[in-house]
């Protein structure tokens, strides 16, 4: 298990490759990739900027995969989140979960990106060319993680 | 006592800055009382404090609801709703 919050691109097929040849038991390995839209709220993104809480952040990552971990069989996982500034096109988060069998590794990596959108604190801001504004909170990211708990 | 505060994004933003450190009379408050007490600064406070928008507070970098109590030394953030991923 580890998370990783950097300013530089990831390569997902190399991340991918040394999760697996770490360990023969991985028999899935399910991914996210998160990538920066050219257009948000009918606005057009030229920059998108994240802003994080350094001392808070790696915290609530470790927290999210060990609470997918005590979910279901998950034999390894990875969180990848870039701060800084990102255009469209850019990878902004990775999401890897490893198990034996895929089931495990599909809902676990669900898991972490619902909890990652509502927990971990990060914030976007985005620039147009109307002007910059933070992006709002969608009440949809809490519906997603909510329907965790009620499992 | 004493605790100190940052200031995340937006309400980092409306502020001007994103770091204080707070000298409080009472010992132990709830984050409700704090984000009260902050209000009670003037008008750009009350904008951000006054519960009109959604801030989100974290005690020593756990996320917490307005009930957790706040102790000496604890290092408080207020942030907006988080929009990462």
């Amino acid at each position: 298990m580890a998370v990783r919050v950097q300013v530089e691109d990831f390569d997902v097929g190399a991340e991918i490759a040394a999760m697996r040849l770490a360990n023969p038991n991985i028999g899935a390995v399910v991914s996210f990739v998160g990538q920066v839209r050219d257009m948000n709220d009918g606005a057009n993104v030229q920059t998108l900027t994240l802003e994080h809480y350094p001392e808070m952040t790696e915290k609530s990552l470790q927290a999210i995969e060990i609470e997918a971990k005590n979910c279901w069989s998950v034999l390894d996982s990875l969180i990848v989140h870039r701060v800084g500034s990102l255009k469209p096109l850019d990878q902004i988060v990775l999401v890897l979960a490893a198990s034996a069998h895929r089931g495990d590794a599909f809902k676990a990596c669900e898991f972490m990106m619902d909890y990652l959108k509502t927990q971990a604190p990060f914030w976007k801001k985005e620039s147009t060319p109307q002007g910059e504004h933070w992006v709002d909170a969608k009440d949809s990211d809490d519906a997603a993680r909510a329907r965790w708990q009620a499992k | 006592m004493n605790i100190k505060v940052h200031y995340f994004a937006r309400i980092k933003e409306a502020l001007n800055f994103s770091t204080e450190e707070i000298t409080l009379p009472n010992g132990e408050i709830t984050v409700t009382a704090l984000k009260n007490y902050l209000s009670a600064r003037g008008e750009t406070w009350a904008n951000l404090f006054n519960g009109k928008q959604v801030v989100r507070a974290a005690i020593n970098h756990q996320l917490v609801d307005d009930l957790a109590q706040i102790k000496a030394g604890d290092e408080v953030a207020f942030f907006p709703p988080v929009t990462g991923g």
